[in-house]
């Protein structure tokens, strides 16, 4: 694996540090015009996802982590593990639910996903920056009613909650941001 | 289309810059300092460690001769003060290699000036009276003076003069800098610039000029020991809304003292295997034939547009910065 010094530390460079995997966030050059030039460093673990920052000094380096996103399609739940697929090459990874964490309530079967593999094992999961669910479960609105405020809870298919307007239904598909958890419209099917 | 053709810089800021030059310019014609303009490209350069440089191939054949682009026009400055110039300024362009960040820019721009029979407090008051023009009408809070005790002590209670290891690394583990302490080890200074630049400079001059005076002798670099306290040397740092501006001294005019601490700075420079470089023979030979007493600083006025110009980052006051440059 490749070894990178605080020069090249970009944001998005995934590289070990304390044993973990992490993703370089943000980085500082700091120097006093005479003395000790230092790297302060903004990284994410990505086993934990907490942010720290550490200083290095700079020309440091740290080794790179093998770290990739891929695409994948969610496959099914044998209710230890969640199964998915790399649609090109039908290779197989299984993760269990502290891996999945919340993705698993935005994930239905054959949904895809972006999975974080580190040294080709899955280390975290990411749903679709839309998903477009089913509501199982949400109050009755007022017939005409379609103003957007207010809103209810609406319980979707994944067992995810959110709020959605009065006018939306049970039964209905809704298409909703995952980064926010926000309703953003229902789906015509 | 490439789209990094366009400058780094707002054309509101490019103006700015002209103005700001031209109001450096009448200010030190009312006070009869004369400018001067001296080689970028040198046979020499400085031996500070902390420094990196550029450095070319001269092709006069049948030779070839290995110059440098000036970290600083400090040496060349000098040289002109020992020949007898008088209180001298320069506005020019300096490179130092692998800077580059949200404060730095290989090559910038720094106004240097040199104030012949002027103490440092002296030229303190020249200081504050060329940033009342500058900041005129901006708003700038009155200018303060503290010592660098004084502020290391009053933002960490630590004593920067006094190096207590213990103290030291409690202080970094309580304030969420653990990993100073495998960084630092035991070197005081670098435990200095770690924690000064960490946790001082950030808190330094809130919308004010702020001059930090004495720093500890152990970062010395070109100025004097203090006549009043030898563990501190004449050494004086500008600071805005904890950008750090400018360094001035009250300059060494010892030949053999430089000459000593270049032969100091050249062996750090071999323990840490950095490209070696020679003394400037040209400026021991200037302070042995006399260099007047005085005062100088470097400001650099990149920075200084920052503040101006409320910009964000270096490259935002550069007509183009070095990644379209």
């Amino acid at each position: 694996m490749a070894v990178y010094s605080t020069n090249e530390f970009r944001a998005g460079l995934k590289v070990m540090l304390d044993n973990d995997p992490c993703a370089i966030i943000e980085n500082e050059f700091v120097k006093p015009g005479k003395g000790q030039a230092f790297n302060r460093v903004k990284i994410r673990n990505l086993k934990t996802g907490r942010v720290i920052e550490r200083t290095f000094k700079s020309g440091e380096s740290l080794d790179g982590a093998d770290v990739v996103d891929v695409e994948m399609q969610f496959l099914y739940n044998d209710g230890e593990f969640r199964h998915f697929m790399v649609q090109d090459t039908f290779e197989q990874y299984q993760a269990d639910p502290k891996i999945v964490g919340d993705a698993a309530l935005w994930l239905k079967d054959q949904d895809f996903c972006f999975v974080t593999l580190w040294n080709d094992a899955p280390l975290a999961v990411t749903p679709g920056n839309f998903v477009e669910l089913e509501i199982v479960e949400t109050d009755p609105g007022v017939r005409g009613d379609t103003s957007g405020g207010g809103g209810k809870p609406a319980k979707l298919v994944t067992g995810a909650v959110v709020r959605v307007p009065l006018f939306v239904q049970t039964g209905e598909v809704i298409k909703v941001d995952t980064r926010t958890g926000e309703y953003i419209s229902r789906v015509k099917e | 289309m490439q789209q990094d053709w366009q400058p780094s810089c707002s054309l509101e800021l490019l103006r700015l810059r002209a103005e700001l030059l031209h109001d450096i310019r009448r200010f030190f014609h009312g006070r009869s300092v004369l400018e001067v303009e001296t080689p970028l490209l040198g046979d020499c350069t400085g031996t500070d460690p902390q420094l990196a440089f550029f450095s070319t191939e001269f092709c006069r054949t049948p030779l070839q001769q290995r110059l440098f682009l000036q970290t600083s026009p400090e040496f060349a400055m000098k040289r002109l003060l020992a020949a007898g110039s008088g209180s001298i300024y320069q506005i020019c362009k300096a490179f130092r290699n692998g800077e580059s960040g949200r404060f730095h820019n290989p090559e910038f721009t720094l106004l240097e000036w040199y104030r012949v029979g002027f103490t440092l407090p002296q030229l303190m008051d020249e200081i504050e009276a060329l940033f009342a023009g500058l900041f005129n009408g901006y708003g700038l809070q009155a200018a303060r003076r503290m010592s660098y005790q004084a502020v290391f002590q009053q933002h960490t209670g630590l004593d920067p003069l006094q190096f207590c290891h213990q103290d030291y690394c409690a202080y970094a583990v309580a304030n969420g800098l653990p990993e100073a302490v495998g960084l630092c080890t035991d070197n005081h200074l670098l435990w200095l610039d770690f924690i000064f630049s960490h946790k001082v400079q950030p808190l330094l001059g809130d919308n004010a000029l702020c001059m930090v005076y004495g720093y500890p002798a152990c970062q010395s670099s070109l100025a004097r020991i203090s006549a009043d306290n030898p563990d501190t040397v004449d050494r004086l740092e500008l600071f805005i809304n904890g950008i750090e501006l400018g360094n001035g001294f009250y300059e060494l005019t010892d030949a053999d003292e430089q000459d000593r601490r270049f032969t100091k700075e050249i062996q750090v420079r071999q323990e840490q295997s950095l490209a070696p470089v020679f003394k400037d023979q040209r400026l021991l030979a200037a302070l042995a034939a006399g260099l007047p007493d005085c005062s100088g600083i470097a400001i650099g006025l990149d920075r200084l547009l920052m503040v101006l110009g409320h910009a964000k980052a270096i490259s935002e006051t550069l007509s183009f910065s070095i990644d379209r440059a």
